[in-house]
């Protein structure tokens, strides 16, 4: 056991795969001699050299495109987007030849290939530096989208997503990469893909989240149990494939479901949950299910930012609102 | 002057070297001392405002800011010659031509403290807005061409990027349009050596970026981007090519990013100091000093008893800017559309009563 954050955990994941298998390479913009611009990949071109740890040039079409040749050629490249809001030249080929490459081949060849992106707001950034467009990927047919709330959670699923043979976008919360540490195991372990994880149990209502917004829920839960409220809370981990049966026997229970993202509102991952609810437990709904998300605008600059994050006090204002209804 | 520096030859286009003297006569742009003056003074001015910026950040008084440090010749012979009817679209390290076209300190101060507003502005016409995703906005500039030859305006397109923006896609599809359309763009690559930690060398295999012209049959030159004479001359060239309908030319500046990528960069972690400190004696307001002390021009005490001046206007801006006050609400929500639609206007309805059930809460 070793106390670490996420990047130290995300970073002990590429080392084991890398030692492991010949086939694992890992490049982007400037994650070799530097390591990073979060410092993520730091000592690994050192410690496993310049053709396996590599800085690319700067085209993000050109890093997933080239990823692509590699997996179909039998590598598992895990390549870096620098954030979220630069990976839209590369939309073309994730959308167009990675997700499409085993069904257009009618599974002669696959995409065996993670993208890994830095994603959320919180931390005072530069104009498109601070996007979560998970549900944009969600909405991809041949993606899968996973994002990791805690360190242990980020090592044990990216050594998933590099074993995978679908193309897994990595989606890394930046806000809380140094924000928690835990003890998380030594050596190689894995977290299924596609499994949701409930990390309290609660009676009134369930709340389902992921990635940074997580630690924020759980500021919300101090608020709601001075209020006699019980909440459950989800951290879905996987954002596609959807672990429905987690939410749905949750629902259940508790009659009432609140999700919080921090992606936009409209066509959001909150709404594809409250439809797996009312699918799944409709008989079983007290209130409407409700969604604290960002709102359908541009995430502002910093000195505006606060006015759409999910703070506490939003998540807890529909909290009391559901349990009212 | 682009034929005798045919990129395919990958001469360096020059015209005072490190010592500010004139080494190639012939090409000497003609610029009256007093225009001179200006120029130097502006570029003083832009890098006195760049380096009390890097230390307001430091204070914590301005979010992550990419310093134009060492890069100030390029932008200043830009907004030299740059006119009001010209458009300027810029990337993220162009301080000095922003100025020029009207945009005001106060503005960028109020851009890098994370507000938007630090985009609208109020003097400067035909001038974007800077752009973050890399080379995205070189396209914009064709397009704009497009509509200057389609208008028959005599007017020219000034954009930038840097060399690391040679690799996106991007710039080839703009370059490639404007050549196609043969409009009035000229493109600025400015060669600072690294694209964040990554330097040239590893974006291409190329000799240069200037040769890139040549593959889409555009004008194309490469410039000692810290001299100058030789960044004037080049600019003034490619404006009348441009102006004559033989445009867009391409014109890779060689300079050295003596700062940062930006406030949070490290250089350090991969470059070395004899590295910097061989560039040192290439830095652009250096070697026009030298040029103009020795014009009598210009002297130690004068630029001594000027910089108080400009640190002064720096801070009375940026104090302007740190006292613009809180960010209204409705600044989140009434610039998406022409007009808001029902179903915005009800989320900002809804914040509206989170904030009063808040503002209970919280007493």
């Amino acid at each position: 056991m070793k106390i670490m954050n996420m990047v130290n955990a995300i970073n002990d994941a590429l080392d084991i795969k890398l030692a492991e298998d010949k086939s694992v390479i890992v490049y982007g913009e400037d994650v070799g001699v530097e390591g990073g611009v979060f410092r993520v990949t730091e000592g690994l071109q050192q410690k496993y050299g310049v053709e396996r740890v590599f800085d690319s040039p700067l085209a993000e079409s050109g890093i997933v495109g080239t990823a692509i040749g590699m997996a179909v050629a039998g590598m598992r490249p895990v390549v870096e987007m620098q954030f979220c809001g630069f990976v839209y030249p590369a939309f073309n080929q994730i959308i167009s030849h990675a997700a499409r490459m085993r069904n257009r081949s009618r599974g002669q060849l696959e995409t065996p290939m993670v993208i890994r992106m830095p994603y959320g707001g919180g931390i005072n950034a530069l104009e498109h530096h601070s996007e979560s467009m998970e549900a944009i990927f969600g909405h991809i047919p041949g993606l899968k989208v996973v994002a990791p709330s805690t360190p242990h959670d980020a090592k044990g699923m990216l050594i998933s997503a590099i074993e995978s043979n679908d193309t897994i976008l990595f989606m890394e919360p930046k806000r809380i990469y140094r924000a928690i540490k835990q003890e998380v195991a030594d050596g190689k372990f894995t977290i299924p893909l596609g499994k949701a994880n409930v990390l309290a149990q609660g009676k009134d209502v369930t709340i389902v989240s992921f990635g940074a917004m997580i630690r924020e829920v759980q500021k919300a839960m101090v608020m709601a149990k001075e209020a006699g409220i019980s909440v459950e809370l989800i951290d879905l981990r996987s954002i596609y494939p959807i672990d429905r049966e987690t939410i749905a026997k949750s629902v259940r229970k508790t009659g009432r479901i609140i999700t919080v993202t921090e992606g936009p509102k409209s066509f959001g991952l909150g709404a594809e949950i409250s439809q797996i609810a009312i699918e799944e437990a409709f008989l079983h709904l007290e209130a409407p299910p409700a969604r604290v998300s960002g709102f359908d605008v541009i995430v502002p600059l910093p000195k505006g930012e606060h006015h759409y994050m999910q703070d506490p006090y939003k998540i807890f204002y529909e909290i009391e609102k559901i349990v009212k209804y | 002057m682009f034929n005798e520096y045919n990129p395919i030859d990958n001469k360096v286009f020059q015209i005072i070297d490190d010592k500010g003297k004139v080494i190639n006569k012939a090409m000497m742009p003609a610029v009256s001392d007093e225009k001179l003056l200006k120029a130097y003074k502006d570029m003083l001015f832009a890098r006195t405002a760049d380096l009390q910026i890097v230390s307001y950040q430091r204070q914590g008084r301005i979010y992550t800011y990419p310093p134009n440090y060492g890069q100030e010749a390029i932008s200043g012979a830009v907004g030299a010659i740059i006119g009001d009817n010209d458009w300027l679209v810029p990337a993220f390290r162009e301080m000095g031509a922003m100025l020029a076209k009207g945009v005001t300190l106060k503005e960028l101060f109020l851009y890098f403290m994370g507000y938007e507003d630090g985009s609208k502005f109020q003097n400067a016409k035909k001038t974007l807005p800077i752009s973050v995703p890399i080379a995205s906005q070189l396209l914009h500039a064709a397009g704009i061409g497009y509509e200057i030859k389609y208008n028959k305006k005599d007017e020219v397109v000034f954009a930038f990027v840097g060399d690391g923006g040679t690799s996106e896609g991007d710039f080839h599809e703009a370059v490639n349009f404007a050549g196609v359309w043969k409009v009035p763009v000229v493109f600025i690559i400015q060669n600072n050596q690294y694209g964040i930690s990554t330097p040239t060398r590893m974006q291409t295999a190329s000799e240069s970026l200037a040769i890139k012209a040549v593959a889409y049959g555009v004008k194309g030159i490469k410039v000692d981007g810290n001299d100058y004479f030789a960044m004037y001359k080049a600019v003034e060239e490619s404006v009348k090519a441009c102006k004559n309908g033989e445009g867009p030319v391409l014109i890779e500046a060689v300079t050295y990013r003596k700062g940062a990528h930006t406030t949070s960069d490290d250089p350090t972690k991969y470059r070395t100091k004899e590295e910097e400190q061989q560039w040192e004696s290439k830095d652009p307001l250096r070697r026009l000093k030298l040029y103009l002390e020795a014009k009598k021009l210009w002297s130690e005490k004068e630029e001594e008893k000027i910089i108080p001046q400009y640190k002064e206007e720096v801070d009375r801006q940026f104090i302007e800017a740190e006292n613009y006050g809180p960010y209204p609400k409705e600044d989140v929500f009434k610039y998406l559309y022409a007009e808001m639609p029902d179903d915005l206007k009800e989320q900002e309805k809804e914040y509206e009563r989170f904030l009063q059930w808040k503002a209970s809460k919280v007493k």
